[in-house]
């Protein structure tokens, strides 16, 4: 075997891809289906474990996660050539000089890159900063913090939802259509 | 608890339904 064959750089993209994905949905249904309905059983004088030290070092394999899913996602679309055609939503556009030629898996798999990236979007820019005013990680002040937390949790959730349809056009992309 | 996402099932309920949308939105384009 070639390791340096086109189909064993488009495996190799998918196979980081895939280790990278489960790190930060992993991650992220550890919050939502443990963390967060933990905490109000949690006595006051033991959260600080949580708050100050797992949740942290959770929150830092999570976003970068999210980052090196994107990443190696776009790679392997590349490596694929179906780039383009997955972010256009395997729409069928013909502008004589630009045509592009869709079809259903396409469109599958470019539902499940927008959500992708709809998500990573929210790690990094909605719940990461209000995560760390939360956690007391930059100083705020104290009415902030709940305000904050709230705001996290509400994106985590939207991102826990998304999950699913994403990792249905995801896998059905690759192995239905 | 106004918001849905509040609650972990209903959570889980909205991805479901949001999957199923999808499914129903492909099938009917193809």
């Amino acid at each position: 075997m070639d390791f340096f064959e086109p189909a064993y750089l488009v495996f190799f993209s998918r196979w980081l891809h895939v280790l990278s994905g489960i790190m930060w949905i992993g991650l992220l249904w550890y919050f939502n289906f443990v963390q967060i309905p933990s905490m109000p059983n949690i006595p006051d004088n033991e959260k600080p474990a949580i708050s100050k030290v797992i949740a942290p070092k959770a929150l830092f394999w999570f976003r970068w996660a999210a980052l090196a899913t994107i990443i190696t996602g776009l790679s392997t679309a590349h490596l694929n050539g179906y780039l383009v055609n997955a972010l256009t939503l395997g729409i069928t556009v013909d502008l004589g000089f630009f045509d592009i030629d869709g079809s259903q898996k396409d469109t599958a798999i470019g539902i499940g890159m927008w959500l992708g990236i709809i998500m990573a979007y929210n790690v990094w820019m909605i719940i990461w900063p209000n995560q760390k005013i939360a956690l007391g990680i930059v100083s705020a002040n104290v009415d902030e913090k709940p305000l904050a937390a709230r705001k996290a949790m509400l994106f985590s959730r939207t991102n826990t939802a998304l999950s699913i349809p994403m990792l249905y056009a995801m896998v059905s992309a690759q192995n239905l259509y | 608890m106004n918001n849905p996402l509040e609650s972990l099932s209903k959570t889980v309920l909205i991805g479901i339904i949001l999957t199923i949308i999808m499914v129903l939105a492909i099938n009917l384009i193809y």
